[in-house]
């Protein structure tokens, strides 16, 4: 299942070093204890499956069965909405302070839980322990402190003078960023007095399991929270229960369509947060060594596999070349390999399904006749790998500028003015995240106004906090999350 | 071969035109590339956090430890001091002789004579002597009295010299008058290698940084140097990371290679692991050596010995186990 790198040298090489080699650096996998199977979290209990169904869960770098876990059906659903039905009641009545208390606990035990929940991570999903460590986990925490906050305060977040929870939520995430994406959802879902039914994402169920775990020892009122893993049919029954009040969704635009036309037509609220395909614009009086590593940082974060993923570098012509040879000499130094090393800084790819799409659009690349480029790099015989990729020479009309790649792939494309670089930007079905890298404070201010994206970030990217509102324009979907703006999402004024 | 963050035409071997006004050197200077401080320290933190274990630390252990420059800058310097810290460095771990020399002892001009003797009747030749000069650490005195300083220092055996820029002048933008100060010293030095200490604490911003910079390394420096220890902010990993991209950019650039020395605050074992590391993922082995990276340190050595001692005992010793010199 690998992928193997072409290993073509940087006009300009600049070999890893031979002399300072690290020795393995490995994060015990003790501190996380993995049962052999987990069940559905339904009422505050761990449940088998109506029908008995299970499946196998892998870690992505090895192809080795962590667990396996309860595969829930409509029966499932229908049981996890009634508890959650059963719950709101006494949840939503509940005074601020007291749901804050709940929201402050979680998070305080996420903190302490933090490295065996980043080591669960790592090993599900495939990304290095370095990012589940220093940024997925220290964001979970904070979006439950975040919200807690909030908790005691709705009257005064700008969403009405009397606001009130919706109900039942709804909650579909995918495997990028499985607890992130889930504190995104379940934090301010709880805040606002609403009951949760999450199904995350049948390859990275076990996260939101440890979660559910973390919810019994914070005390939660059973059926606040229920969490029911399974596959897309699983996910699709749940959009289309009748109890549910509001639907909110994170993955593909496909789904996400899907999504929209089951909710048509029903009083359910709709929040969809879907793909990318995001510009990371860089000036030819951008701070360089530092927009190098935006570049980096922006495409090759999480394997690439993030929705406002810089996955189009829009770079000046002026400036191509010397962006180009800096950016190879840095993916040169870049450390692809076990996730669990804290010294690796690209990992696995989630599934061969997705390695499989990757690999596929990469072929398409060339065959349209862009130049590919990866640095010289081993990638592990098992496991789902994919080489850092570079693609030059690629014009609006390929196949890799205009599709969601999904991984680490970086198509780079020129302009000449401030104008084409915005045309090229906006010129994508889609509108999630753009960057814009310059020394000029006025250019920024005024680029950020032009681009239609959600996210535009200056002079860095792929910066993230709670107190920021994320969402898209477009086939991006819709609604905001983090911030104030996460709150609207699950109320409604009187 | 392209020229990451020089101006975008200022290829091998046009550099020569830069400095022939005050205001051609200042439209090159400040056509360099800015510095994004966020995004600097941020990379600086990330390799910062990268985990050197087992047979990675011994090596940049010992690596660290030759690269040090044994340092005492004090008015109450004496030559007892002196010959004491020439001992230390000559066998840094009296109980392991396999521990590695450090590269320079580091010490006044009045003092080199002094280190000169002591390193040669240790039998320790290779250690070079340092001697800071031009009026360190302010400088502030007359060119003459600079020149007669470090012509002093050379006279009486430094191999190297330490000297400040006029950092009044820098700020005041005379770019020019800098540049041939150093040239002048340079020229002083005769056979003696170049540091040029920028004193990053009162340049207070990264681009200037880059700027004195490429301004040093043009005008012949053979070490560019962060600071002199004497102020509140001293070397900084991000600081000393931008740089080292400004020699990787200069090299890329003119074909000659310039070496790096942080100064000042670096006093733990971790904290010199992390400096190499900025070295290793920059510029990578062309200055993973003494000849090209060096630390500026007195109280770092002892730190490096009982982190050595630990890897080779498995046991932590403890202040007693080493010797104050």
């Amino acid at each position: 299942m690998t992928e193997r790198a072409m290993t073509e040298q940087p006009s300009q090489p600049s070999q890893p070093s031979k002399l300072f080699a690290y020795a393995p650096a490995p994060e015990s996998r003790a501190v996380v204890d993995i049962a052999p199977s987990y069940g559905l979290f339904v009422d505050g209990e761990f449940r088998e499956a109506a029908a008995g169904k299970v499946f196998k869960t892998l870690a992505p770098a090895s192809e080795e069965v962590l667990s396996e876990v309860a595969y829930g059906d409509a029966d499932d659903v229908d049981a996890a909405v009634r508890a959650a039905r059963g719950a709101f009641g006494a949840w939503s009545a509940l005074p601020g302070a007291e749901r804050a208390k709940y929201l402050f606990r979680i998070a305080r035990i996420i903190q302490e839980r933090s490295r065996e929940l980043a080591v669960l991570e790592t090993l599900d999903n495939g990304k290095p322990i370095r990012e589940t460590r220093d940024a997925d986990l220290p964001l979970v925490a904070a979006h439950f402190f975040y919200y807690a906050g909030w908790a005691d305060k709705l009257a005064y977040a700008g969403c009405g003078p009397e606001p009130r929870p919706l109900g039942v939520a709804a909650q579909v995430i995918p495997w990028n960023f499985p607890l992130l994406m889930l504190a995104w959802k379940v934090a301010p879902a709880l805040a606002t007095g609403n009951t949760v039914v999450l199904k995350p994402a049948e390859t990275t169920p076990l996260s939101a399991l440890f979660f559910a775990d973390i919810c019994r020892q914070a005390g939660l009122p059973k059926g606040v929270v229920n969490i029911v893993t399974g596959d897309g049919a699983t996910g699709a029954a749940l959009v289309a229960h009748p109890d549910v009040n509001k639907v909110a969704f994170t993955g593909s635009t496909v789904v996400g369509k899907e999504i929209a036309r089951t909710v048509a037509g029903t009083d359910k609220r709709l929040t969809l947060e879907l793909g990318g395909k995001g510009a990371n614009i860089v000036f030819e009086d951008a701070p360089l060594d530092q927009a190098v590593e935006g570049i980096v940082g922006g495409i090759f974060f999480n394997q690439g596999q993030v929705c406002c993923a810089g996955s189009r570098l829009l770079v000046q012509e002026s400036v191509q070349e010397e962006v180009l040879d800096a950016l190879k000499r840095r993916l040169s130094t870049l450390r692809v390999g076990d996730p669990l090393d804290k010294n690796t800084d690209v990992g696995a790819i989630n599934s061969a399904e997705q390695l499989a799409r990757i690999t596929e659009l990469a072929e398409a690349g060339e065959a349209e006749g862009a130049q590919r480029w990866s640095p010289p790099c081993e990638l592990p015989g098992e496991g789902y790998w994919f080489a850092p990729t570079v693609f030059t020479g690629v014009s609006q009309a390929h196949r890799i500028a205009r599709e969601e790649i999904f991984g680490p792939v970086l198509s780079v494309l020129t302009f000449r003015t401030p104008d084409e670089a915005v045309a090229k930007a906006n010129n994508t079905p889609y509108g999630l995240s753009a960057g814009i890298w310059t020394e000029k404070g006025s250019r920024i201010l005024k680029l950020a106004d032009q681009l239609r994206a959600g996210v535009v970030w200056a002079n860095t990217f792929n910066k993230f906090d709670p107190t920021s509102p994320f969402g898209g324009y477009k086939e991006s979907g819709y609604g905001r999350e983090g911030g104030r703006h996460g709150l609207e999402a699950y109320l409604e004024h009187a | 071969m392209s020229t990451d963050a020089a101006p975008r035409d200022a290829g091998r071997g046009s550099l020569s035109d830069v400095v022939t006004s005050d205001a051609a050197l200042r439209r090159f200077l400040q056509g360099l590339p800015g510095v994004d401080a966020v995004g600097l320290e941020a990379r600086a933190a990330a390799l910062g956090t990268r985990s050197i274990k087992t047979t990675a630390k011994a090596y940049a252990i010992d690596l660290a430890i030759s690269m040090i420059d044994l340092t005492t800058l004090e008015g109450a310097d004496t030559p007892g001091k002196v010959r004491s810290l020439c001992a230390k460095g000559a066998n840094p771990d009296p109980g392991d002789r396999s521990a590695p020399r450090v590269a320079a002892i580091c010490v006044y001009p009045d003092m080199a004579r002094v280190a000169k003797e002591a390193l040669a009747e240790l039998g320790a030749g290779e250690i070079n002597v340092a001697s800071v000069a031009t009026a360190f650490p302010a400088g502030r005195a007359a060119m003459p009295v600079k020149l007669a300083d470090t012509r002093e220092a050379v006279a009486a055996g430094a191999d190297e010299i330490d000297m400040v820029i006029d950092r009044g002048a820098f700020l005041a933008g005379r770019y020019l008058q800098v540049f041939e100060e150093i040239r002048e010293v340079k020229a002083a030095c005769g056979g003696a290698h170049l540091k040029v200490i920028f004193e990053n604490g009162e340049l207070a911003t990264y681009d200037n940084i880059r700027r004195a910079s490429w301004l040093a390394m043009l005008a012949g420096a053979d070490f560019i140097k962060t600071s002199t220890g004497k102020v509140g902010v001293n070397a900084t990993p991000p600081n000393t990371l931008l740089m080292l991209e400004a020699v990787r950019d200069f090299r890329a650039a003119t074909g000659r290679q310039v070496g790096v020395k942080p100064a000042g605050g670096i006093r733990t074992a971790k904290d010199a692991v992390k400096y190499l590391v900025l070295v290793n993922e920059t510029l990578g082995d062309d200055w993973l050596s003494p000849d090209w990276f060096r630390f500026g340190a007195s109280s770092l050595l002892n730190d490096l010995l009982m982190q050595r001692q630990k890897l080779s005992t498995g046991r932590y010793s403890g202040p007693d186990y080493v010797t104050v010199d």
